[in-house]
């Protein structure tokens, strides 16, 4: 039995006194992808964010068995936790080549210097980048966008990779195409931690998901028990729910 | 006027406008990554000449003893820090850069008398002196209020600015220094004999201003620092860690300012307080560029040479007006026409 990639154990953030996270545990295995699925508002944000250290937070947060006791982004990052946001934060004036190369700081300050492999090997998950590469990040189409952010966390090799709503905005046809990169990435032994609100799209491609309300996680399961699951269908896939 | 006296004039206003435009461009660095407003860079420059003058002399510099209280200070601050979050691997690399390193630097001082080195040790140890107080600067000063609005950084900067004025009257006292040439060469150009050291600062400027443009456009390092002014959640998010990000701007900006007044002192007598007012000039420099762009603060730094040189001539006694005047339209021009960025995000 190995021990988890990540284990988070009654986690609470709040906004001031609002309390936005509730006790909230979450785990996920190496090679897995958990999917966490949730209305707007949910608190899905507010989790990725205080797993990153972006937040001030209370409760256990264990990443690779080792207790993040001051979690600060940068150290988690050297750890080998990579968030892509829900805003992307790309450096926009900045070239996509660029954009990517910076993906790979941490390992660069590290000592690592295997950073034009790990390039060709993003530029052969995402072939539209590198006919992109010497264009300025700000002047990409939103699915171009979404890959150079997931391009430029992968660059990091990561051991778990968090993506916040990585369908946001984007085409159906685009949509389809980045949840197969994410599915591809089990292969590449990155566990992956994806939050959606397409639940659908979300489910078929996860082992785990659970759903998260008003800060809280009320169901948890297998992806596919959950999928089948009627207090989910109904409320997240059924006519209301987004199609993938 | 004749010919030959523009000429002259104008040789004033470019060599002056190129330290202008160093410092400026350190000001938008430092701005752009850290949001400081970064009045203490003249007393860099202050430091930097006096420093090397003392060292000539043969005298020990008061700033080593300022690098050896800083280095302690930093020392102590990041042991607790490090204590506190158990961390205690990065005590050997707080101490080996705050300790042991200035002691290197005294230990120097004491038996290789840099006195009697050639021009480019003593400069070399002028600025392994003073460039490593920008760093400590950031560490103890700024980092600590990183989150801190502009303005709370303005008073805070202008703080530290009389800080280290009144250190540097008390490390080397209210007499100026000067000094020697860098080299005694003349080149007669026409009318108008250039003289060795204005030679010296151009080329220092253009092969320094070279340098950064290509720390910035090549280095992974010069490229996480353009992240972070670009974007500080995207840049923690790559794991470029603001503080780094911050004593790094502050170690190019602490070494522009100090090998500027290395390369300054031979053509003017500073003093403790001469850093101010070059060091506000680049500022105006930097205005224009509006703290964001590195070639219009490189022109405006040169506008502002010519216009000191210039009005040096005509109306000598009003040359500071005339050049602290420019920032009125400047600022009514730039409000006008530009669209209100907002001022944090
Ligand atoms: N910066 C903030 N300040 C105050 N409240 C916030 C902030 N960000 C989010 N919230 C609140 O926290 C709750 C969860 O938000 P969020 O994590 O963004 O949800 P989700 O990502 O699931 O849509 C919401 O009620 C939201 O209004
Ligand atoms: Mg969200």
């Amino acid at each position: 039995m190995t021990e988890p990639i990540l284990r988070v154990r009654d986690l609470c953030v709040s906004y001031g006194k609002v309390e936005a996270l509730h006790h909230l545990d979450i785990t996920v295995e190496p090679g897995q992808i958990v999917a966490v699925i949730g209305p707007n508002g949910a608190g899905k944000t507010t989790m990725l964010s205080a797993i990153m250290g972006l937040l001030p937070s209370s409760g256990e947060i264990e990443f690779q068995g080792e207790l993040q006791r001051a979690c600060e982004v940068e150290h988690l990052v050297a750890m080998g936790m990579t968030l892509v946001p829900e805003k992307r934060e790309l450096f926009s004036e900045m070239s996509v080549e660029d954009n990517l190369l910076l993906g790979a700081f941490q390992r660069f300050h590290a000592g690592e210097r295997d950073q034009g492999r790990t390039m060709d090997q993003v530029f052969a998950t995402f072939p539209r980048l590198k006919e992109r590469r010497a264009q300025l990040a700000g002047t990409l189409s939103g699915g171009e966008r979404q890959m150079v952010a997931v391009g430029r966390a992968l660059m990091a090799k990561p051991k778990l990779l968090m993506l916040d709503e990585p369908s946001l905005g984007l085409a159906p046809m685009v949509v389809r195409e980045i949840f197969h990169i994410i599915a591809g990435l089990r292969g590449l032994g990155v566990a992956v931690l994806l939050v959606e609100q397409n639940a659908r799209a979300a489910l078929q491609i996860s082992d785990h998901g659970c759903v998260l309300e008003t800060g809280g996680v009320v169901l948890a399961g297998e992806s596919r028990a959950l999928a089948n699951d009627p207090r989910v269908v109904q409320t997240y896939l059924g006519l209301g729910g987004a199609r993938p | 006027m004749d010919l030959q006296i523009a000429l002259l004039l104008g040789q004033d206003g470019v060599v002056n406008g190129a330290i202008y435009a160093l410092l400026a461009l350190a000001l938008v660095l430092v701005y752009a990554v850290t949001r400081v407003i970064f009045i203490p860079q003249g007393e860099f420059v202050a430091y930097g000449a006096l420093t090397l003058a003392a060292i000539q002399a043969g005298k020990t510099p008061g700033t080593l003893w300022l690098l050896l209280g800083a280095g302690v200070a930093v020392a102590l601050v990041d042991a607790f820090v490090a204590l506190r979050d158990s961390r205690p691997r990065r005590l050997a690399r707080i101490a080996l850069w705050n300790l042991a390193l200035p002691l290197a630097v005294v230990g120097m001082a004491r038996w290789l008398e840099p006195a009697r080195l050639p021009l480019v040790a003593q400069v070399a140890f002028a600025l392994a002196i003073v460039v490593p107080l920008g760093p400590m600067l950031y560490r103890l000063v700024y980092q600590p209020l990183a989150e801190a609005s502009v303005l709370v950084l303005l008073i805070v900067s202008m703080a530290a600015h009389l800080a280290l004025v009144g250190l540097g009257l008390f490390f080397f006292g209210a007499e100026g220094s000067r000094t020697p040439p860098f080299s005694d060469a003349r080149i007669e150009l026409g009318a108008v004999a250039v003289n060795g050291q204005t030679l010296w600062v151009l080329g220092a400027s253009v092969v320094l201003i070279a340098a950064l443009y290509r720390f910035f456009g090549r280095s992974l390092y010069g490229k996480a620092l353009r992240a972070t002014a670009l974007n500080r959640v995207g840049a923690r998010l790559m794991g470029i860690s603001t503080t780094m990000a911050g004593k790094l701007s502050f170690t190019v900006a602490a070494g522009i300012g100090a090998f500027s007044g290395i390369l300054i002192a031979p053509i003017t007598t500073v003093y403790y307080d001469t850093g101010f007012l070059i060091g506000l000039k680049g500022f105006v420099a930097a205005i224009i560029a509006g703290l964001a762009s590195y070639p219009a603060a490189a022109a405006g730094a040169i506008l502002v040479g010519l216009l000191e040189a210039f009005s040096s001539f005509w109306a000598s006694a009003f040359k500071e007006v005339i050049v602290f005047t420019l920032i009125i339209p400047v600022l009514l021009f730039r409000s006008l026409t530009s669209r209100h960025a907002e001022e944090e995000e």
